[in-house]
C-alpha cells in the first residue's frame, strides 16, 4: 500500500527537516563559527575590535621544534662538569629570548629533552600545555580504548549465558552508566582521596598495613592513571550492552554447529563468535576513541588539569581557554584542531576495518 | 557406520513433557525418516541423538554404547541444519574443512578430503566462494559437505530442504538419496513433507505428540496404518475418512455402513468391535473410482472437478452432506452436479475403532 504521504517527495524532505534543523543550528552553525573564531584575535569580552588573523592563532598553537644543545667547554675545549660529573648546558631561554640568531624559537618554551650522546635534544613549543594536552589526551585514547573495549566484551561475554538472575548483572554493570559522570567524579574523588580515601584504606587493609598511602590525584604520575582508571569503570557497560546487542545477533545454530565440530571454546570465539562481531567492534572502538578524545567532565571535577599539567586535555583546555582565559578564539582554534583529530582517527580505523573482499 | 539405539527416551522443558517416552532401533546403514505435524518433537528428538539436547529419562546408544552424557562432537555424527549454519565469513573451502581445521589435520589431509567432498556435491567450482554468493541449493550442499568430511557414524538432518523452493527441494532430495546409497552411512533425516519421508526413508518414523505412532517401512505405513492419524498422516490426496455404524462383527470382517454408504465388509485387521458401534472408514482417494455397472457403494454428487494431468480429483458431497476426494487416473470430466455412485475394494479399506 502506497499512500501519497510515503511516496510525495516532498513529504520526505519534511520528515527530514526538524532533523536537519536541529543538526544544523546546534552542530554545523557552531562549527563554521568556530572555525571562523579560530581565524580571528576574538575574546569574550574586549573594548577592541576583532581583527581577521590568518592562521596565527594555529601558528602558535601547533609549532613545536627540537633544539639541540652541546654542552658548556672551557677555554681549553674540554667539557665543564659539576661537582657529581654531571655535564651542564646553557639554558634554553638563552635561544628563545631575544636571541638575533634563532628568530624563529622567538617565545618557545621547553616542553621535555633527552640526551643524544653529550647533546641535549629539548623540545620546544609555543604552547607547551597544549601540546601536553594533547599527549595526554592521546595517551588516554590509547590507553582507555583497547582497555574498556576488551573490558566490555569480556563482561558481555559473561552476562550473554542464561542463568538465572542474569538481569541483575547486566543492571549492574550498566548502573554507571545511567549516574551522571559529574557525579561519579565526585564519588571517585573520595574513593582516591590522599588522606583518608576509599582506596587508601582498601590497599592498606589487604597489605596488613604496609602500604602506607598515597594522594592519587595529587601526584603528577597517578591522576592521569587515576582518571583513566575511573573513566574506564565508569562507560565500560555501555559498550558492554553493545557488544551484547552484537553477540545476540550471531545465529545460535553457528554455535551449535561448531558444537558439534567439536570446537574449544577459545576455537568457538576465534571462528564463531569474533567474526560476527565485526561490525560491532568497528562501532566500538569509533564510540570509545571519539568519547575518549572529549575527556573533560572528569578532569573538570576531579584534577584541573592539575598537579603540574599531568592531566591536562585538548577538551579541558579549550574550555579553559574560551572561558577561563576568555580567549574564543584560542579555545575555537583547539576545537577545530580535534575535530580534524577525530574526524581523520575515525576515517583511519573505518578503512582499517573495511570490508575486504 | 552404527546402529542407534533409543530406549524409553523422555524430553521435559519445566514440567511440560515434550518426547512422552521413545523406543527406536535403527540399524546399520539404515535411513530413518522421523516424521509428523509441527511440534511433534521431531527436531527436539534429533538434538537428543546429536548432544544439543539434555536427555531428562531414557538410554540413547550409538554402536553399542551409552552416549547420554557424551559431547556431541565425541558422539561420532553429523547434523545438517535447517537454515544451513555455515560460518558466513569462511570460504566454502574452509566451510567444509572447518572441522578439521578445528581438530588440526594436517594441509594435505583437509585438501583431499574437501576435495573429495565436493566433488560428491559437485562443487568444485564454488570452493571459493564466500556463501553469501552462494543460492540456499549451494549454501545447503556446503552443509552437508561439511557433515560429510567428518565421516562420522550418522547423519543427522534437520529440515534439510525446507528453506529451499519446490524444484529445488525435488533435486536435493534425489541428491540425499544418492548420497546414502554411495556412503551406506546410517542416516537419520527429519522432516515433516511426506513425500520426502516416502521418497527417502527405508524405514519412517510417524510421531506425534511426543510419541512414536508407528514404524515402519514406508510402502507398510501407507498400506497398512496402525491407527487414524498415521493413516491420514501420509498419502497426498490424504485418504478420506467417513464416519460409519458397525452392523455386523466377524473373524476377519467387520460391516459398516451409513447414510451415503451401503452395508460393506472390510477386513478388520484385529481390531476389535462391537456391532452397533461407531467407527471410521478410511478409503484413498486412488482406490475410489465411479461404478460402470450396478448402483455402486457410495452416493453422492460431484461438486468440483480438477484436472491436474496425470490424475483428475474429483471433490464429492456425499447424499449425508459429508465430503469426499475420489483421484481418478484417467482424464474424465464429471460436471459439477451428477450424481455418482462409487464403488472401492473394500481389501484396499480400513476401519478404525476411533472416531475422529
Ligand atoms: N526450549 C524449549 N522450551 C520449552 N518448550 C520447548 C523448547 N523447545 C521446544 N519446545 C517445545 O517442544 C515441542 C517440540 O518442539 P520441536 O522443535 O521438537 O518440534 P518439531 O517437531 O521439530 O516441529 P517443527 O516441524 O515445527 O520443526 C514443541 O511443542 C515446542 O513448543
Ligand atoms: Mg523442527
Amino acid at each position: 500500500m502506497t499512500s501519497k504521504l510515503t511516496t510525495s517527495n516532498r513529504a520526505g524532505w519534511g520528515f527530514a527537516l526538524p532533523g536537519f534543523a536541529l543538526i544544523a543550528t546546534f552542530i554545523v552553525l557552531p562549527f563554521i563559527f568556530a572555525f571562523w573564531l579560530s581565524l580571528t584575535n576574538q575574546r569574550l569580552i574586549s573594548p577592541n575590535p576583532t581583527e581577521f588573523v590568518g592562521l596565527d592563532n594555529y601558528r602558535s598553537l601547533l609549532s613545536i621544534d627540537v633544539l639541540s644543545i652541546e654542552p658548556e667547554r672551557d677555554a681549553a675545549g674540554a667539557l665543564v662538569r659539576d661537582d657529581d660529573g654531571a655535564l651542564s648546558y646553557p639554558a634554553v631561554r638563552g635561544f628563545t629570548r631575544n636571541n638575533p640568531d634563532y628568530p624563529q624559537y622567538a617565545g618557545m618554551r621547553e616542553w621535555f629533552r633527552w640526551h643524544w650522546g653529550d647533546t641535549a635534544k629539548v623540545v620546544i613549543a609555543t604552547d607547551v600545555i597544549f601540546w601536553k594536552a594533547l599527549a595526554n589526551t592521546l595517551t588516554f585514547v590509547l590507553v582507555v580504548a583497547p582497555v574498556q573495549g576488551a573490558l566490555a566484551l569480556g563482561l558481555a561475554l559473561l552476562i550473554n549465558q542464561r542463568l538465572r538472575g542474569i538481569n541483575f548483572y547486566r543492571a549492574v554493570y550498566f548502573m554507571p552508566v545511567v549516574v551522571s559522570i559529574v557525579v561519579v567524579s565526585l564519588l571517585w574523588r573520595f574513593i582516591y582521596d590522599g588522606e583518608d580515601g576509599l582506596l587508601n584504606n582498601l590497599l592498606s587493609a589487604l597489605t596488613f598495613g604496609a602500604f602506607t598511602g598515597m594522594d592519587w590525584l595529587g601526584n603528577p604520575d597517578t591522576a592521569l592513571g587515576s582518571i583513566m582508571a575511573m573513566s574506564i569503570w565508569q562507560a565500560v557497560g555501555f559498550h558492554m550492552v553493545i557488544w551484547l546487542s552484537g553477540l545476540q545477533t550471531i545465529s545460535p545454530t553457528l554455535y551449535e554447529a561448531s558444537a558439534i565440530e567439536g570446537a574449544s571454546k577459545w576455537q568457538t570465539f576465534r571462528y564463531v563468535t569474533w567474526p560476527g562481531l565485526r561490525n560491532t567492534a568497528v562501532l566500538v572502538v569509533i564510540v570509545i576513541t571519539m568519547q575518549a578524545f572529549a575527556l573533560f567532565a572528569q578532569i573538570d571535577v576531579m584534577t584541573n588539569g592539575g598537579p603540574l599539567d599531568s592531566t591536562q586535555t585538548v577538551v579541558f583546555q579549550a574550555v579553559e581557554r574560551g572561558y577561563g582565559k576568555q580567549d574564543i578564539s584560542g579555545g575555537s582554534t583547539i576545537s577545530v584542531i580535534l575535530f580534524v583529530l577525530v574526524l581523520t582517527i575515525s576515517l583511519i580505523q573505518r578503512w582499517l576495518a573495511r570490508e575486504k573482499t | 557406520m552404527a546402529t542407534v539405539k533409543l530406549r524409553g527416551i523422555r524430553k521435559s522443558y519445566g514440567p511440560v513433557e515434550v518426547i512422552k517416552g521413545v523406543d527406536i532401533d535403527i540399524n546399520d546403514g539404515e535411513f530413518v525418516v522421523f516424521v509428523g505435524p509441527s511440534g511433534c518433537g521431531k527436531s527436539t528428538l534429533l538434538r537428543m541423538i546429536a548432544g544439543l539436547e539434555d536427555i531428562t529419562r531414557g538410554t540413547l546408544e550409538i554402536d553399542g554404547k551409552r552416549v547420554n552424557d557424551l559431547e556431541p562432537s565425541k558422539r561420532g555424527i553429523a547434523m545438517v541444519f535447517q537454515t544451513y549454519a555455515i560460518f558466513p565469513h569462511m570460504s566454502v573451502r574452509e566451510n567444509v574443512a572447518f572441522g578439521l581445521t578445528i581438530n588440526g589435520v594436517g594441509k594435505a589431509e583437509k585438501e583431499a578430503k574437501v576435495a573429495e567432498a565436493a566433488r560428491i556435491l559437485q562443487m568444485e567450482h564454488l570452493l571459493d566462494r564466500r556463501p553469501s554468493a552462494l543460492s540456499g541449493g549451494q549454501r545447503q550442499r556446503v552443509a552437508i559437505g561439511r557433515a560429510i568430511v567428518r565421516d562420522p557414524k550418522v547423519f543427522l538432518f534437520d529440515e534439510p530442504l525446507s528453506n529451499l523452493d519446490a524444484a529445488l527441494r525435488m533435486d536435493m532430495r534425489m541428491e540425499i538419496g544418492k548420497l546414502h546409497q554411495d556412503l551406506g552411512a546410517s542416516m537419520i533425516y527429519v522432516t515433516h513433507d511426506q513425500v520426502e519421508a516416502m521418497t527417502l526413508a527405508d524405514r519412517i518414523v510417524v510421531l506425534k505428540d511426543g510419541q512414536v505412532m508407528q514404524a515402519g517401512a514406508p510402502m507398510d505405513l501407507y498400506h497398512e496404518p496402525a491407527n487414524l492419524f498415521v493413516a491420514g498422516f501420509l498419502g497426498a490426496p490424504s485418504m478420506n475418512f467417513m464416519d460409519v455404524r458397525v452392523s455386523e462383527v466377524t473373524e476377519s470382517n467387520v460391516t459398516v455402513s451409513n447414510g451415503a454408504l451401503d452395508p460393506v465388509a472390510v477386513p478388520r485387521k484385529g481390531r476389535d468391535f462391537t456391532p452397533g458401534q461407531q467407527a471410521t472408514l478410511g478409503v484413498r482417494p486412488q482406490y475410489l473410482s465411479p461404478a460402470e455397472t450396478g448402483r455402486g457403494m457410495l452416493h453422492g454428487r460431484v461438486a468440483l472437478t480438477e484436472r491436474l494431468g496425470s490424475e483428475t480429483v474429483l471433490d464429492i458431497t456425499l447424499k449425508d452432506g459429508s465430503k469426499l476426494i475420489a483421484a481418478l487416473g484417467e482424464d474424465r470430466i464429471l460436471a459439477p452436479g451428477t450424481e455418482v455412485n462409487l464403488n472401492f475394494d473394500p481389501g484396499q479399506a480400513h476401519v478404525f475403532p476411533e472416531q475422529r
